[in-house]
């Protein structure tokens, strides 16, 4: 389904900033699995979803969906394959536009734009339809400029924005981590309802271990652009959050401190 | 002012609220400081003047030089998508060149158009005033070129490009080449300006290769003045609020030249006119700090 090969991706290549976010990344995904992503700030897990949604290009390696060698493509060239939900849950939706003007796009995610009418009767069913799921009430505000909206909706639009068109593959990144813990609490279940629903593969970057540990089929942590630990199946099933940085210190060579993973516990 | 001056610069208003329109498009939906408009509002002005003057049917004058005004807005698009020259750069640099262009066109500083067939006089034949006709066909262009964007930003290819302008990396991430939306929006905004740039040439009887200079400002303060008066901000309205700032704008200036103001001061008014609305709500926020602090002492 998607593969990541020998990724490597250097920033500010040749200048005293130079930084290698990624350091040759391996990273194969079969069809339906959910993946939760942790490591600490700067470990190169938002350069791994970027070089995978095409807004950073590789400067080695390969990224591939469906056989289909990806490398070079740039980000709305994927769009048909990929879809994204970013931390910011201004960054996902346009302000100055209806709901479903918004959704218009993201139902036509991938395919020719034409000069019909965007927001059409039958459309308005199926986004109400869509958007009920989320028990916002936001099928009765289809009008409604999503400048309009909290932090939280707008994460929940994003969302149903992100699977209208079913996507190959589902990136999510820290998504919930500017919410409430309410809010972000309530996203996490939209997002596991919709990933069920549509049976998705989906990698999710997430600052929360409970979540990491709880959610999806299996767990990869990154370290210093490397992926560092990878766990599923049975390994996987009853780990505690004290196993998983005991892990993390036994690969890694040294204890996770100081930074928002724990913090965030 | 009486009756037919008052209509006269209500009609002159239409006719630039078509050049209004093209500069909304640019700088608020597609939120592109586009520069473009002081070289393709003359461009559109020469290639229908030297065609009318050749001879050429009036029709078919305008719109080659609407064709040309899109192609105007295309050059600024591609420099700025695919060279990566800064919106405004990408604008002042097409403006430039067209200034030699529009001389090329022409052939010489100004061309008159008196006593040649003009557009605006298709009605005549039906047995209508001179006067009556050209009132009648602005009001009719006018009204079909709003109702015209209107539909288009309602439709697919219309909302990414309102898209592009609110949130380009997520129309990007939905698969739309925010390149060719920008290119496109840069289009049609200097297609209409051209448009009117037209119209303006035959309306006032002549063209000059100067006649563009500050037309981006009166643009500009058509708009804001649209949107002191239409606070609603979905896209019907504002329209309407462009095409009526544009006639407010005209009745200001021609009350302002009615109190014997100089003619060479008014690029300066309406500077200091789109500075005052550009700038109110910067000055609004530091008066009121200033009032705070004031009061906390
Ligand atoms: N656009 C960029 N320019 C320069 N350095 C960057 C850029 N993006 C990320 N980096 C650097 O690459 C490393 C990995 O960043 P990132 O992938 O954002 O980490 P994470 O998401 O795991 O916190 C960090 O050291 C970061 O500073
Ligand atoms: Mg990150």
């Amino acid at each position: 389904m998607l593969k990541v090969i020998g990724g490597v991706k250097v920033f500010n290549k040749g200048t005293i900033n130079e930084k290698v976010a990624l350091r040759g990344v391996n990273l194969e995904m079969d069809k339906g699995e959910f993946i939760t992503v942790i490591g600490s700030n700067g470990a190169g897990k938002s350069t791994l979803l970027n070089v995978i949604a095409g807004n950073l290009i590789l400067d080695q390696g390969q990224v591939i969906v469906d056989d289909k060698d990806l490398t070079n493509k740039s980000d709305h060239q994927r769009a048909n394959l990929i879809s994204r939900v970013f931390q910011d849950p201004l960054q996902g939706t346009a302000a100055s536009m209806t709901i479903a003007e918004n959704l218009v796009l993201a139902l036509k995610r991938g395919s020719r734009l034409g000069l019909g009418i965007g927001v059409k009767a039958a459309r308005r069913k199926k986004f109400q339809e869509a958007l009920s799921i989320l028990n916002l009430g936001l099928e009765d505000r289809l009008d409604d400029k999503v400048g309009l909206l909290s932090g939280g909706q707008r994460q929940a639009l994003t969302l149903i924005m992100a699977t209208l068109q079913k996507p190959k593959v589902l990136l999510l990144d820290e998504h919930t981590a500017a919410l409430d813990p309410k809010t972000a609490q309530n996203i996490i279940e939209i997002t596991q309802k919709l990933v069920k629903r549509h049976e998705l593969t989906t990698l999710m970057v997430t600052h929360d271990l409970d979540h990491a540990i709880e959610l999806g089929t299996r767990t990869i942590m990154m370290n210093n652009g490397n992926i560092i630990l990878d766990v599923k199946g049975e390994e996987r099933e009853g780990m505690t959050i004290d196993d998983l940085l005991d892990k993390f210190t036994k690969v890694s060579g040294h204890r996770l401190t100081n930074d928002r993973i724990l913090l965030a516990q | 002012m009486n009756i037919s001056v008052f209509l006269s610069s209500v009609e002159q208003g239409l006719v630039y609220a078509i050049m209004a329109l093209g500069v909304y498009l640019t700088f608020r939906i597609l939120d592109f400081p586009d520069l473009t408009v002081d070289g393709s509002f003359p461009l559109g002005a020469a290639v229908a003047a030297k065609l009318i003057y050749s001879g050429w049917n009036p029709v078919v004058a305008i719109i080659l030089a609407l064709l040309a005004g899109i192609l105007a807005g295309t050059l600024t698009g591609i420099l700025n998508t695919k060279l990566k020259i800064t919106g405004l750069l990408s604008g002042i640099l097409t403006m430039t060149a067209l200034y030699s262009i529009n001389l090329r066109i022409m052939g010489r500083a100004n061309i008159s158009l008196l006593g040649k067939n003009k557009i605006f006089n298709l009605l005549t034949s039906l047995g209508i005033s001179e006067k009556a006709s050209t009132f009648i066909f602005f009001f009719v262009v006018v009204l079909i070129v709003k109702l015209l964007i209107d539909w288009f930003l309602k439709t697919e290819l219309g909302l990414a490009l309102r898209a592009t302008g609110d949130n380009k990396q997520m129309v990007r991430s939905l698969g739309v080449n925010t390149d060719l939306t920008v290119i496109l929006g840069l289009g049609l905004s200097n297609g209409l300006v051209a448009l009117a740039g037209a119209l303006v040439a035959q309306h006032q009887g002549f063209t000059d290769v100067k006649m563009g200079i500050g037309m981006i400002i009166i643009g500009l303060a058509s708009v804001i003045i649209g949107e002191a008066i239409v606070r609603n901000k979905t896209i019907k309205w504002a329209t309407l609020g462009v095409v009526l700032g544009s006639v407010i704008y005209r009745l200001v200036i021609t009350i302002a030249l009615r109190m014997r103001l100089n003619p060479n001061d008014l690029k300066l008014i309406t500077a200091i006119l789109v500075i005052g609305a550009l700038g109110a709500p910067a000055i609004k926020e530091q008066f009121s700090f200033k009032r705070l602090q004031g009061g906390a002492k």
